[in-house]
């Protein structure tokens, strides 16, 4: 088989590289950081450090979430912040810590200052959980918390709803980026409000986007970047899968397919059908009797042919 | 002649550290009892930990690294995070 039989046609029309270049050119940014990868990866419930490592290089994701834990036993983590630690080293990422499970604005303070001294990293995902079923963010402690972090110099990477005006009181706070929920954390269902979160993109369109929580296949992140979103940010998706390190793959792949996609421009929904060939009069040659009843092939004997 | 003992020994009773004069504290919410004078960084190490390993918290409030060196006072609810994976 040669290399002419391999390529798609029209691979021969770019220079080699190019797709490459394309997406390289194609950053955005956090602060004075440059970020090229649009795929951010959470840390958890993988079932081993090493498929956690390697998921993380087969994602390609340049920030990564990780947590913190009050120290009830003396337990260790069984290496894995330091197998993240070294992921990130060979790619250089990022460390994103939360603060997962804090209630109030006060206590989201409080583990913020922990996560930027054990992390050495201002960057903060700031989370203020409002509701134990669905574990909805709390508007108002949110933003709050998100206004005092600020004014204390972190780098807040807010989980809020799609709700526009939570959006715009956190940027008007100094949040840098927004991070609205697809669904519910962890519960893999897409984006339940596309509705919302066209209106927030329409609404904010200079405001770095970061879909987090709900997404759950790669169809879903390829679907946010559709939409005209910056980023992803998942977690269970890929560590729940049966092989992780694939699904971090696909996911990667589906966000770049998502973002190539919303750059060269989704075609418009129709109503109608709307006819692709390109043709001038009638393509067929039609007996008198197709506008009757149907096509009348050649030899046949009468419009409902021969047994 | 005896060398004091100064370092910072955990325990569940006040007996257990006699003769020396003892507090209580609270430990990641469990009642606990250090010897009187023991420091935050004191109880970090006494745990086993390495001073970065882990961040503090005292009443609630973020203790950072440098500021460990003040002494425990009787009743003090003291909390110590590690870094975990998360999503």
């Amino acid at each position: 088989m040669n290399s002419a039989e391999t390529s798609p046609p029209s691979a021969a029309a770019e220079p080699a590289g190019w797709v490459t270049a394309q997406r390289g050119a194609d950053h955005w940014q956090v602060g004075d950081v440059t970020l090229t990868s649009r795929f951010l990866l959470g840390t958890a419930g993988y079932p081993s450090p090493k498929v956690l490592g390697d998921a993380i290089a087969a994602s390609g994701s340049q920030v990564v979430t990780v947590g913190l834990k009050r120290q009830l036993s003396a337990a260790g983590d069984n290496g894995f912040v330091d197998i993240i630690r070294a992921a990130l080293a060979g790619q250089g990422a990022r460390l994103l810590p939360n603060t997962a499970g804090c209630r109030t604005a006060r206590e989201a303070v409080q583990l913020a200052h922990m996560a930027r001294e054990l992390y050495d990293t201002a960057w903060l995902k700031l989370e203020v959980v409002g509701d134990e079923y669905t574990l909805q963010p709390d508007p108002y402690e949110l933003v709050v918390a998100a206004q005092e972090l600020v004014r204390e110099g972190f780098t807040v990477f807010p989980y809020c709803t799609d709700d526009l005006v939570t959006c715009q009181r956190l940027l008007d706070v100094g949040c840098p980026l927004l991070m609205p929920w697809g669904a519910p954390i962890g519960s893999g269902q897409g984006l339940v409000n596309p509705f919302a979160l066209r209106t927030l993109r329409e609404r904010l369109p200079d405001t770095v986007l970061i879909i987090d929580a709900g997404i759950g296949a790669p169809s879903h992140a390829a679907q946010a970047m559709e939409l005209g979103f910056d980023a992803v940010l998942l977690n269970s998706a890929v560590s729940q899968a049966s092989e992780p390190v694939r699904m971090a793959g696909a996911f990667r792949q589906a966000v770049e397919a998502g973002r190539d996609a919303w750059l060269a421009g989704v075609m418009a929904k129709q109503d109608y059908a709307v006819a692709s060939t390109p043709v001038t009069g009638n393509p067929f040659l039609l007996n008198p009797a197709a506008s009757a009843g149907g096509l009348v092939l050649p030899g046949a004997g009468s419009a409902g042919g021969t047994r | 002649m005896n060398t004091p003992d100064t370092a910072c020994h955990i325990a569940d009773t006040a007996d257990a550290l006699a003769p020396r004069a003892a507090i209580a504290i609270q430990l990641d919410g469990q009642p606990r009892f250090v010897p009187d004078g023991c420091t935050l960084a004191d109880l970090v190490a006494a745990l086993g930990h390495a001073p970065q390993a882990v961040s503090t918290a005292v009443n609630e409030q973020f203790v950072p690294r440098g500021g460990r060196a003040r002494a425990l006072a009787a009743g003090d609810s003291v909390m110590l995070f590690q870094p975990i994976v998360g999503g």
